[in-house]
């Protein structure tokens, strides 16, 4: 009865918050196991791998021990996830170095143009989606539609290509590929990253823009609409105090798919702009049967994609006081 | 009086440019099994990295060949990737969004959650991992992109199915008593066929988009296949000199991609008009 | 004292093959204090009359006529002059309680807002005066439920609160398109007492729209039957109701399961369905569904006829 009241108000908010971390962490378990049971699965030996030609029983049995081979899987996967605990990512065997550091590192670049490009494509499509359904079926909407439609179509590594033969090849503004380090200055590391952001952020815009037009169109037809319109408010004031919140729930579940259509993407991007972030590193290590770093990297992966989720969650509850009583 | 088909393209214009972008690529891919302006895999030194010109309408790449004819034969490719892992997807999903849509309980459970599961991956990298191990190479690619459209119809169907159920029709066939595999074949599937149709299109054009990914990252197509994303990594290198080379396989990727998602929108649209406003 | 002055409302909705008529002529006045109840099956142009006076029609309605409030053509005014009258001179509450009010905000801001809106009273004063609102439209602890959101409330107390945020600006007119359809018989009763109270106290003038004629029955002092986006009878309530000059209005009652008619409730006793604008007779909308139809209902328009207090457009009005 009480559940309208003040002090009760924050509870339900913990509650849920505790509930998301629990299941959080589950899936992130969940997910661990598959990917280590991924690895064992998949063919490959990497000893046999790293050793080339001049394997021999010998050797590779002395690697297999080095790195822990030899051990029955369920002892590997949880030495793997006590490890991790720990913050010990391993070796690689590629490399040489711990994977952790390996992972910071290219973190450094995948992270800021991740944000760089969800920024982008929001600041892109918000507006666009809403200024597309507040002229709905008139030329303004029919032209964002037709951007929208070509923006799906367009291949991001094309639309890269595109962008560097303009900004690189023609005009010499920007560089065309490679980073030079956050510690040669933000400048020219942004200037590294402003085109593979722009090309990861069209597609995202694009789509994004469709689903907040329908979005906006679907609260505009709601009833609290025309109540506010009865209480006298604009058009436009009902635009910005009704329909725009209730238009952003669909449109943050959308921006949460994204954002591991955002990873996948980045896999391509950083390829086509010689980017060593973490994209390239898995794509690299995937190639070298780098076991150790394809298993951490994948596992970090689905684990942003699955705090990804996590964050949509509790931002529908900030969004929707239903959501933050029916479900605790 | 208008005839029909003027009526479709006035009423639904995306339906009409939809269905031309993707009849006029489907004619290229069947013509370049007969015929290309030069044979794609010939190879003439002296004539490399040519701008487009008379001879070669959209130039030669780096070893001479008729960029044309190469992109001709190269949409044979798309073609191939998007019947195949579309096919794949409806169905190995279908079969099973049905089945746990008609059977219900732990089935549907398990299939869903696999489903829910399959979408936690970020795809591209799921068929990298599975083309990387596999070997790179076209079948691989399909199957990889193929695997990724499963859970997409599962869903669907299943979704779909459960509103079929539950309608009227389907409890006098069980009192006619039908089973419900001989009901599933008869009133579910006829129901939800336009709906699938629909999705299949539009997966058409994310498996090309999907499949260009890959090879232009060297796991899909393998030489001497043409193939379009695998034309435009090769251009990356020669971009500087010969811009042609990569703006042309990139814009025959986008127009198809384009053609697809018109032709399965406007489908839609057709099939049911409601739905027009809630698509994204 | 007239308040409201309808004259010859007309509603047309244009679409590819012409203009559809949903409301055909219709005319009424409304004084200070007293109800006017507008009765008839959905679809026969109630609510289009009263979304045609808040002027919140849909972009291809086409609208002509004249609705004059305290003498002022609303026709003529331009939307921001009407955002000025919508929910200060005139109110309306809508039918379903459960959608009408917005999910993601907490009630009282949400009365608060109309008073923010035309008052320009600052946020703080607009939730007292909120608060005390609610206490008129009888919410129990007012002040905690001000910090409610809309779904932790019953059907009932959201219709309230759709009462109280229309009463906030104290308006001339209020216009209840079925207020009482979607609440349960005993809270049905609870509003309209709670309606009846207001209209006394307040001296509003009171648009009730209703397929109900129970409803209608206890509120209305005049009673406007229409069909097809015409009137077929209207006069005062009681004339209306002994008299039962139209056929449509006698189908009306004919199709009452007895005292008290429950919501929802079919009128089975009329045969056929409405009509659908573009299917409608020159003549007389009931036309085909009317006992007494002839071939000169269909092509002519019927006279106004008045019997026993009561005026009904028909060729063969009477008991």
């Amino acid at each position: 009865m009480a559940a309208w009241s003040r002090r009760s108000r924050l509870d339900p908010m913990l509650a849920l918050l505790a509930r998301r971390v629990i299941g959080f962490v589950l899936t992130l378990l969940a997910a661990a196991a598959v990917v280590f049971v991924v690895m064992e699965v998949l063919p490959g030996d990497p000893a046999a791998v790293m050793l080339g030609v001049q394997a021999t029983p010998e050797t590779l049995a002395a690697l297999r021990a080095e790195f822990g081979l030899d051990r029955p899987a369920p002892v590997r996967f949880a030495t793997w996830i006590i490890d991790l605990l720990r913050g010990d990512l391993g070796i690689s065997y590629t490399y040489r170095v711990p994977v952790a550091g390996l992972i910071a590192e290219r973190l450094a670049i995948t992270v800021p143009l991740a944000l760089l490009s969800i920024a982008l494509s929001t600041a892109i499509a918000l507006p666009l989606g809403i200024l597309a359904a507040a002229r709905q079926d008139r030329p303004a909407d029919a032209g964002i539609m037709v951007f929208s439609q070509i923006g799906v179509a367009v291949p991001n590594f094309w639309f890269a290509l595109l962008l560097v033969l303009l900004f690189s090849v023609t005009l010499g503004w920007l560089p065309s590929g490679g980073f030079p380090g956050w510690q040669s200055g933000i400048g020219a590391a942004l200037a590294a990253l402003a085109l593979p952001a722009i090309s990861l952020a069209l597609p995202q815009a694009a789509i994004l823009a469709r689903v907040t037009r329908s979005a906006v169109l679907d609260a505009l037809g709601e009833d609290y609409v025309r109540t506010a319109r009865a209480k006298g408010l604009t058009r436009a004031a009902t635009l910005r105090r009704h329909v725009l919140r209730n238009a952003l729930i669909p449109v943050v579940t959308i921006m949460g798919l994204q954002f591991s259509f955002l990873l996948a993407g980045a896999i391509i991007i950083e390829n086509v702009f010689y980017l060593p972030g973490l994209g390239r590193l898995v794509f690299q290590a995937i190639a070298q049967r780098d076991l150790i770093v394809v298993r951490d990297v994948v596992l970090l992966l689905a684990a942003m994609v699955i705090f990804i989720n996590f964050v949509v969650d509790v931002l529908y509850a900030l969004i929707d006081p239903r959501l933050r009583d029916w479900r605790t | 009086m208008k005839t029909p088909a003027v009526s479709v393209v006035v009423r639904h214009p995306a339906l009409a440019a939809g269905a031309a972008i993707t009849l006029l690529l489907a004619m290229v891919a069947l013509v370049s099994l007969v015929w290309t302006p030069h044979p794609y895999t010939d190879m003439n030194i002296a004539m490399r990295l040519q701008p487009p010109s008379a001879r070669h309408w959209l130039g030669t790449d780096q070893f001479g060949r008729d960029i044309l004819s190469m992109l001709m034969a190269g949409s044979r490719n798309s073609f191939a990737v998007g019947f195949v892992a579309v096919g794949i997807g409806l169905g190995i999903g279908v079969a099973l969004g049905t089945t746990a849509a008609v059977r219900g309980g732990i089935v549907d459970d398990a299939v869903m959650r696999l489903a829910d599961f399959t979408f936690a991956f970020p795809a591209v990298l799921s068929a990298i991992m599975i083309t990387a191990w596999l070997g790179p190479g076209a079948v691989n690619a399909i199957i990889a992109i193929g695997i990724f459209n499963i859970p997409v119809f599962a869903r669907l169907s299943r979704g779909s199915a459960l509103q079929v159920l539950s309608r009227d029709f389907i409890l006098a066939a069980r009192a006619a008593g039908k089973g419900m595999a001989r009901i599933t074949l008869e009133h579910v599937l006829p129901n939800i066929a336009g709906i699938l149709v629909v999705q299949a299109t539009i997966q058409f054009a994310l498996a090309i988009l999907a499949e260009a990914g890959l090879a232009y990252l060297g796991l899909g197509t393998q030489p001497p296949n043409p193939s379009w994303g695998r034309m435009l990594n090769e251009a990356q290198t020669f971009m500087h000199r010969s811009p042609w080379l990569a703006i042309f396989p990139g814009a025959a990727i986008a127009l198809a991609v384009f053609g697809f998602n018109l032709l399965g929108d406007g489908l839609r649209d057709l099939i049911d008009p409601r739905l027009r406003r809630a698509r994204s | 004292m007239t308040v409201l002055d309808v004259e010859d409302l007309r509603v047309d909705i244009r679409t590819r093959t012409g203009a559809l008529p949903i409301v055909r002529g219709v005319s009424f006045t409304l004084a200070r204090g007293t109800t006017l109840g507008l009765v008839g099956e959905s679809g026969s142009g109630k609510s289009m009359t009263a979304l045609a006076i808040m002027r919140l029609l849909p972009k291809a309605a086409a609208i002509s006529g004249a609705i004059r409030l305290h003498g002022e053509d609303l026709l003529q005014a331009d939307e921001a002059r009407m955002c000025r009258i919508r929910g200060d001179r005139i109110a309306m509450v809508f039918q379903e309680p459960m959608t009408a009010l917005n999910p993601l905000h907490r009630i009282g801001d949400q009365i608060a807002e109309t008073l923010i809106l035309h008052r320009d009273m600052p946020r703080r004063a607009a939730l007292d005066e909120a608060a005390g609102l609610l206490d008129r439209v009888g919410i129990r602890e007012a002040r905690a439920r001000l910090s409610a959101y809309p779904h932790q409330l019953s059907g009932g107390q959201r219709q309230r609160v759709m009462i109280a945020m229309a009463l906030a600006c104290r308006p001339d007119v209020l216009i209840a398109d079925e207020p009482t359809s979607a609440l349960d018989v005993t809270v049905q009763a609870q509003v309209i007492d709670l309606l009846r109270g207001l209209v006394d106290e307040f001296g509003m003038a009171l648009v009730l729209i209703s397929h109900d004629l129970g409803v209608i029955g206890r509120l209305a002092d005049r009673v406007m039957v229409m069909y097809g986006g015409a009137i077929m009878e209207q006069g005062s309530t009681r004339a209306v109701f002994t008299t039962r000059a139209h056929p449509y209005t006698q189908g009306l009652f004919a199709a009452l399961p007895g005292r008290g008619a429950r919501k929802g409730r079919r009128l089975a006793a009329i045969p056929g369905t409405v009509s659908t604008p573009d299917a409608l007779p020159r003549g007389c909308p009931f036309h085909g569904r009317c006992p007494r139809g002839q071939d000169v209902c269909r092509d002519n328009a019927p006279p106004v006829v008045e019997i026993g207090g009561s005026r009904a457009a028909c060729f063969f009005p009477g008991p």
